[in-house]
Order: structure tokens, then C-alpha cells, then sequence
């Protein structure tokens, strides 16, 4: 039976966890808007692009001139897996959902004899990984240092990419993040960008000239195309992450709450007690006289 | 009054401007170009320089870089990977173009070389220009 002081004590320090809680639950609330708002500036960027590369790509795809981007090494041996987690904790599931979807993708590609190599983005990720997939690590990214997410780190990291598959160090590349879905549900989603999967042609875009070849543009534009699809993801696994602390955070605010609750009923019951006690040992007391 | 289409400037971050512009002078590629209304549907990639659009509100100037633009006979869509509008180019932006692309230039593989070393020149003339 802890004593009054002892639980006073704790419900003051409760107390301070829920104040802290709630203070990141606003700040994450804050930041969630933000990164929504940046993940829909990018939208018509990327809708875009895509459309433009799924028509070069349905005119040019078949030929045996299409870029390696697109049409592959021709193995599917070796699998690059990037996987873009967090920097900080406190966010509830999100870093392990996608963790878990790692997991389980690596463990099928192994048991199907093929080599798996892992770069990581974020270093929650990687300190999940390292238990078991450790030695399959390559590379890291670090984005401790960036405050907000712009389109140079996404190239940064397909530039990094882009050399590993120039020196032929995979054949497959698949990034893994959390789609945003709503505050709180996050999709933890794989998408193969190399070779790239170009979505189905809209019709009429075959109508087009093209300045300079078909082919030269479509060279030009798949290493942009990977850049914005990691910085879309990037950005989706901001709001996600964002969302992901904010209903955390809500709960753990309402938790604190409760146990404030249950530790005051308690505090007031052993004051009862022990008022009651004092009483009886007085009046037992008076009564032997 | 002349005949407008819809000019739309769109970077990876956000979209810079949508208006009804006259006429739209873009660098591309294989040389400038002028996409009036009417003009006939062209995908064009885009190579370092000044990109300007002139509309009823005045002329709109912008800096891009790498990125494509998309002309249809009602409009022209123009994606670039950065574009910064003219008024807000300074020395020290450029300069750090002209490092980065040199820099990409000295580590891009023989085959590539011919082409990153002209988008430094490119972006050197868009220095010239800017400067004037």
C-alpha cells in the first residue's frame, strides 16, 4: 500500500506526462496540416508526370531501344528494398507497420533464393531492421537534419539509387512507406520504382509531337519520374507519420487521464482509511478509560 | 484582344502560376519556342533558361530547370524541376546552380558527359542573362 505522499507524488507526475502529451498531440496536429498541405501542392507535379511517362512509356515500351529504367536489367535476382521510416518515435505504429511489411517481403524474397539488399531512410526503421535483416543493410539516409521535406532530398536519394543501379548492385528496387489515409489510418504500402511501372496510358496521347524522340524524352524524364515518386512518398510518409503521433498522442493524453482518476480515488480512499482509523483508535481509546 | 489558352508552371512543391496568357515563350530543348493558341500538341523537354509568359496582367518571367512542358491547342502545362521567378534570381542562387550542375557534370559517366556539361553552359548563359 504506497503512503499519501507517495501517490501524491505520482499523480503530480502524471499529471506533468499528460501535459506533455497533450502538447505534442498540438504540435503534431500543427505539423499534420502542414504536411498535408504539402503533399497536395505536389499532387498536380506528379499526376502529371505520370500520365506523360504511362504514354511514352505504351508507345515506346515494347521497342528494344527502351531505357533500362524502364524495361530492367532482364534478371530478378537482385532486390533493393528502401525503406522510409520515421527519425523520432513517440508515433505510435507507424514505424512498425511498415517494419513488419519489410519483414514479411524479405522473408518471401529469400525463401524465393533471391539476394535482398536494404537502404534505409529514417533511423527508426533501422533500428528495428538491425536485429534480424541486419546484415543485409547497404546504405543509409539520414534526415535528422531536415526540417521539411523538399524535392533536393527526394533526388538525393534517387541519385543514390540511380548509382547502385548503375553499377549493377540490383535489378529490382521496391520503397516502402505509409500512405496517408486519414489521421487514423495509415497504409503501409510497397511500390516497385525500378524498373519503373508506368500506370495504364490515358488514350489521346499519342496525338502528341515530341521534341526532341519519344525515346530521348522518356530517358529524360524516368529518373525525374523515380525522384518524384520517392518524393511523393516522402511526403505521404510525413502526413502519415504526423497523423500517426497525433493519434497517439491523443491517446496516451486520455490515458494519463484515466490513471489521474483511478490514483485520485485511491489517494482519497487511504485519507478515509486513514482518518477513519485515527478515529476508532480515539474513540477505543476513550471507552477504555 | 488576342486569343488565350491556359498557362499552368508546376514544380515538384507547388504550383507557381495558372493564368490565361497570350503567348508562352518556352526554352526548350532543341531551341525556344512560342506556344500561341492553336499551337499543335507537342511534348517538348525543357533545357536551363527563361521561360515567359505574356498575359493580359503583364509578362510573368521564371528561371527553370530540367522538366518538361506540354502543349496542347487550349493550353500549355510546363513541369519543371525548379523555376524561380525572375524578380526573386539573385548572384548567390545562380552561383549555386552553376556549382551543383558542375559538380553532377564532373561525376556523370562518359556517355553523360556531353549533356551535363551542357546544361552547365546552358545555365551559365542563363546567368548571362539574368545579369542583364
Amino acid at each position: 500500500m504506497p503512503s499519501l505522499k507517495d501517490l501524491k507524488n505520482r499523480i503530480g507526475s502524471v499529471k506533468n506526462t499528460r501535459k506533455i502529451t497533450k502538447a505534442m498531440q498540438m504540435v503534431a496536429a500543427a505539423k499534420l496540416r502542414r504536411a498535408q498541405e504539402a503533399a497536395e501542392a505536389a499532387r498536380p507535379y506528379a499526376d502529371r508526370m505520370n500520365a506523360v511517362i504511362a504514354g511514352l512509356a505504351a508507345s515506346v515500351g515494347g521497342s528494344d531501344g527502351a531505357p533500362r529504367l524502364l524495361a530492367g536489367t532482364g534478371a530478378d535476382k537482385v532486390h533493393l528494398l528502401v525503406v522510409m521510416t520515421s527519425e523520432r518515435g513517440l508515433c505510435g505504429g507507424f514505424n512498425t507497420t511498415i517494419v513488419r511489411l519489410v519483414r514479411a517481403k524479405a522473408a518471401e524474397l529469400l525463401a524465393a533464393g533471391k539476394t535482398v539488399k536494404i537502404l534505409t531512410v529514417g533511423k527508426k526503421g533501422r533500428e528495428q531492421l538491425r536485429r534480424d535483416l541486419g546484415e543485409y543493410f547497404v546504405g543509409h539516409v539520414d534526415m535528422a537534419e531536415v526540417k521539411r521535406v523538399g524535392y533536393a532530398n527526394a533526388q538525393d536519394i534517387a541519385r543514390e539509387i540511380f548509382a547502385r543501379f548503375e553499377a549493377g548492385e540490383f535489378d529490382v528496387a521496391t520503397i516502402f512507406f505509409n500512405r496517408f489515409q486519414s489521421v487514423i489510418s495509415q497504409i503501409p504500402t510497397a511500390q516497385q520504382i525500378i524498373p519503373a511501372q508506368p500506370g495504364e496510358a490515358a488514350g489521346a496521347t499519342a496525338l502528341y509531337d515530341y521534341e526532341p524522340s519519344e525515346e530521348a524524352i522518356l530517358a529524360d524524364l524516368l529518373p525525374r519520374g523515380v525522384a518524384t515518386q520517392i518524393f511523393t512518398a516522402l511526403l505521404e510518409n510525413g502526413a502519415s507519420e504526423q497523423g500517426a503521433r497525433m493519434s497517439a498522442m491523443d491517446n496516451a493524453t486520455r490515458n494519463a487521464g484515466d490513471m489521474i482518476n483511478r490514483l485520485t480515488i485511491q489517494y482519497n480512499r487511504s485519507r478515509q482509511a486513514a482518518i477513519t482509523k485515527e478515529l476508532i483508535e480515539i474513540i477505543s481509546g476513550a471507552e477504555a478509560l | 484582344m488576342a486569343n488565350t489558352l491556359q498557362f499552368d508552371l508546376v514544380s515538384p512543391e507547388r504550383k507557381l502560376a495558372s493564368v490565361q496568357a497570350t503567348e508562352v515563350q518556352i526554352p526548350g530543348a532543341d531551341g525556344d519556342m512560342t506556344a500561341m493558341e492553336g499551337h499543335a500538341a507537342t511534348i517538348t523537354t525543357l533545357r536551363p533558361g527563361i521561360l515567359k509568359a505574356v498575359s493580359a496582367q503583364g509578362t510573368q518571367a521564371f528561371a527553370v530547370t530540367g522538366g518538361f512542358a506540354e502543349i496542347t491547342a487550349s493550353g500549355v502545362t510546363v513541369l519543371a524541376e525548379r523555376a524561380i521567378p525572375v524578380d526573386d534570381l539573385s548572384g548567390t542562387i545562380l552561383d549555386a546552380m552553376v556549382q551543383e550542375a558542375r559538380d553532377l557534370a564532373a561525376l556523370a559517366p562518359a556517355e553523360m558527359k556531353d549533356a551535363a556539361e551542357k546544361t552547365v553552359q546552358d545555365i551559365l548563359a542563363l546567368r548571362h542573362h539574368a545579369a542583364h
